[in-house]
């Protein structure tokens, strides 16, 4: 047993050396259901994936997810978070970043992880949020002439007039 | 469609009507297009087992010029919905069309944003399927009745402009 | 006329590009210049539907997601869930569970060839696919109702029980297999035309592929062995013994290849499953009203088309917070542009064929 958050060594040394290389940009880790989720002030984020892709063996990214916290997500929260699913194979360890949007933008990883490229579109067409740096960021399912961000909880399901 | 006219029709013209029905509705040329999970069991229908060409409906076709049957296989979106209307109009007369399956019938389980509820929104439906997905049986079913309807038809009335 | 920088738009409606796909090609007389696919044909909201309905009334609409192998939508969805509300799965229902993912991996792979074969040209590949297919439709449809979209598992384990008869069948069909596999071999694999329209076709390296997202067997042909089922076993998939089959071209021809015997390892595993099938019940209890307090967590599982999965974050009512499909042709589609480059047009359709995407899973 080892002493970080997961109690595994293999995981707990993943997020040592990415709470080391990091430093106060890590905000926290949480471990639940075997899964290591660790939040990430969004500054830090595209050189935290770069990082756990060079040094750690991250070298695939499974998904990324989009979150609406809600229209009022409360103390300290912002209203979108991402998370970013990242898979090593050799060490079949996988880790979940999160970082909260800042107003309604992030950085693009599109640099370090190709697969990136429509996952930010998808997530921009329905949350509506942007990714700072990506070469091409336009709505991916619904046409160009649509309004709003269905994935928000304020939009009605069956959507708008 | 042509329309029943008022009055009795020519005995002639009823013998014609009945030929070209016969010729129409045995060789329907489908339009390959389909849309979501209807559209594999249309491919299905088509396949060894349930054999649509031993109606006539083998020769699908991927241009709807050349095409006189639209099977509206799965889900129309709003993004889809007017090349659904463009496919249509490229389609000569005459024409008919027939929505497979819950989605194209009335948008099926999904009643989203993006969803059309139903077909017949864009473009007038001569046959409904339901089923999700209905089975080839459903299917073949389905086109039985397009023929029953076909052969109930009298184009002599649209040749010889018998209608008003 | 030249045909210098002609913009062709191929699809939405077209019949090779396996559903409501639309790509932008750019073409220099045969060559291709760029390609740019445009999705969302077929975006049916399901993820915002998702959200207004319970844990077992999303089951059914897995199923439309990869329409060619439903199963495995049902099955990822279902082990999502019970990782998140820990319930425990019986083994006897983790077998089950096996058996039918495995056939459904082979009911998709034949749908796959027929579908590949017949776009480069081969058409009879595409009626023996569908011919051979049907058997396994019928198992399914014997055991839940379904043909195509099955709702075969619940929330806990199975609806229903193999019975003897059913086991009987599903072994006869199988027995059946190698012939049927060798017919399509025999028409394919030492084809001068297949061949000449497959190898050398389509090529990414293995580090572009990790790069590019790509999961399943288009990353197996490129020399990769990923494979969830052994990387990350769930549902008792380390009990049985079957190898992951990898390709040391990565292009079309290569993953042809790794298909073909992918059905043969999946006949080996669903023998191997009935051969020491447990004994027990084949559902947990559940209660009625499935509430899953706060959490969230991401469970993928090897599907026919690659790694596909769900995110769900649940807030401790019986509807989720937010559910997300981890979707493997959504991410594989992205490496069609890079496996286009210096080809020319007609290559297109066998490199579409080879990435074996569903549209249903792509727009969700």
């Amino acid at each position: 047993m080892s002493d970080g958050p997961t109690g595994r060594p293999d995981l707990d040394a993943a997020y040592a050396a990415l709470a080391a290389h990091a430093g106060d940009a890590v905000l926290g880790a949480v471990f639940a259901k075997g899964e290591l989720t660790v939040r990430l002030r969004a500054a830090a984020l595209v050189a935290a994936v770069a990082f756990l892709k060079a040094e750690r063996g991250f070298a695939a990214l499974s998904d990324m997810i989009g979150l609406d916290n809600g229209p009022a997500p409360g103390e300290g929260r912002a209203r979108f978070t991402v998370l970013y699913q990242l898979y090593n194979r050799d060490a079949r360890l996988r880790i979940r970043l999160a970082a909260d949007a800042e107003g309604e933008a992030l950085p693009s990883i599109v640099g370090v992880h190709k697969a990136a490229d429509w996952a930010e579109r998808e997530i921009f067409d329905m949350f509506g949020l942007r990714f700072e740096g990506h070469p091409d960021l336009r709505r991916i399912y619904l046409d160009p002439s649509f309004e709003g961000h269905p994935l928000r909880k304020d939009f009605p399901l069956q959507g708008r007039g | 469609m042509s329309k029943r006219p008022p009055g009795p029709q020519p005995f002639l013209l009823t013998k014609v009507d009945r030929f070209i029905t016969w010729a129409q509705k045995n060789s329907f040329w489908p339009l390959g297009s389909g849309l979501a999970c209807c559209a594999i069991e249309m491919i299905a229908t088509a396949a060894g087992r349930y054999d649509i060409a031993r109606f006539g409906f083998e020769l699908f076709r991927a241009s709807p010029r050349q095409a006189d049957l639209f099977i509206v296989a799965g889900t129309v979106t709003n993004k889809m919905a007017p090349i659904v209307r463009r496919l249509y109009e490229q389609m000569p007369e005459p024409k008919w069309v027939m929505a497979m399956g819950n989605c194209a019938v009335c948008g099926g389980p999904f009643p989203t944003y993006s969803v059309l509820q139903g077909v017949d929104k864009v473009i007038p439906v001569d046959v409904y399927v339901a089923g999700c997905p209905p089975t080839p049986e459903g299917l073949l079913h389905g086109l039985i009745t397009l023929q029953e309807k076909v052969a109930a038809t009298h184009p002599t009335n649209v040749m010889f402009k018998r209608h008003e | 006329m030249s045909f210098k920088d002609l913009e062709l738009n191929m699809g939405p409606q077209h019949p090779s590009t396996h559903g409501v796909l639309r790509l932008k090609v750019k073409i220099d007389n045969e060559v291709i210049l760029s390609i740019e696919p445009v999705v969302g044909y077929l975006h049916r909201g399901m993820e915002k539907l998702w959200e207004s309905l319970t844990y077992p009334q999303i089951m059914p609409y897995t199923d439309r997601l990869d329409y060619i192998g439903a199963v495995a939508n049902n099955f990822a969805y279902a082990l999502a869930v019970e990782k998140l509300a820990g319930i425990e799965v019986p083994k006897r229902a983790q077998y089950i569970r096996v058996v039918l993912a495995e056939l459904m991996r082979i009911s998709s792979h034949l749908a796959w060839i027929g579908f590949q074969a017949n776009d480069i040209g081969a058409v009879s590949v595409l009626l023996y696919g569908f011919e051979d297919r049907e058997d396994y439709l019928d198992i399914f449809e014997a055991y839940a109702g379904g043909r195509l979209t099955i709702n075969a598992l619940r929330l806990g384990g199975l609806p229903f029980d193999l019975d003897a008869d059913l086991i009987a069948r599903i072994r006869a069909t199988l027995a059946g297999l190698p012939r049927r596999l060798r017919e399509i071999e025999t028409l394919l694999d030492e084809n001068r035309i297949w061949k000449h329209r497959t190898q050398g076709v389509g090529c990414i390296s293995a580090a572009e592929a990790v790069d590019y997202g790509l999961t399943g067997p288009c990353l197996r042909a490129a020399g990769i062995p990923w494979d969830i089922r052994k990387d990350i076993p769930y549902s008792s998939y380390e009990d049985f013994e079957f190898d992951v089959p990898t390709s040391d071209r990565s292009d079309v021809y290569g993953r042809y290849q790794v298909r073909m015997r992918e059905i043969r390892q999946s006949a080996r595993i669903v023998t191997q499953a009935l051969d020491r099938l447990p004994a027990g019940e084949v559902l947990a209890k559940v209660p009625r009203v499935l509430k899953i307090p706060a959490g969230e967590v991401f469970h993928t599982t090897e599907a026919p088309k690659g790694e596909l999965g769900f995110y769900i974050k649940s807030n401790g009512t019986d509807k989720p917070e937010r559910i997300k499909m981890k979707s493997p042709s959504f991410i594989n589609l992205q490496s069609l542009p890079l496996m286009c480059r210096g080809g020319i047009f007609s290559d297109i359709v066998g490199i579409l064929g080879s990435l074996d995407i569903v549209l249903g899973e792509i727009d969700k």
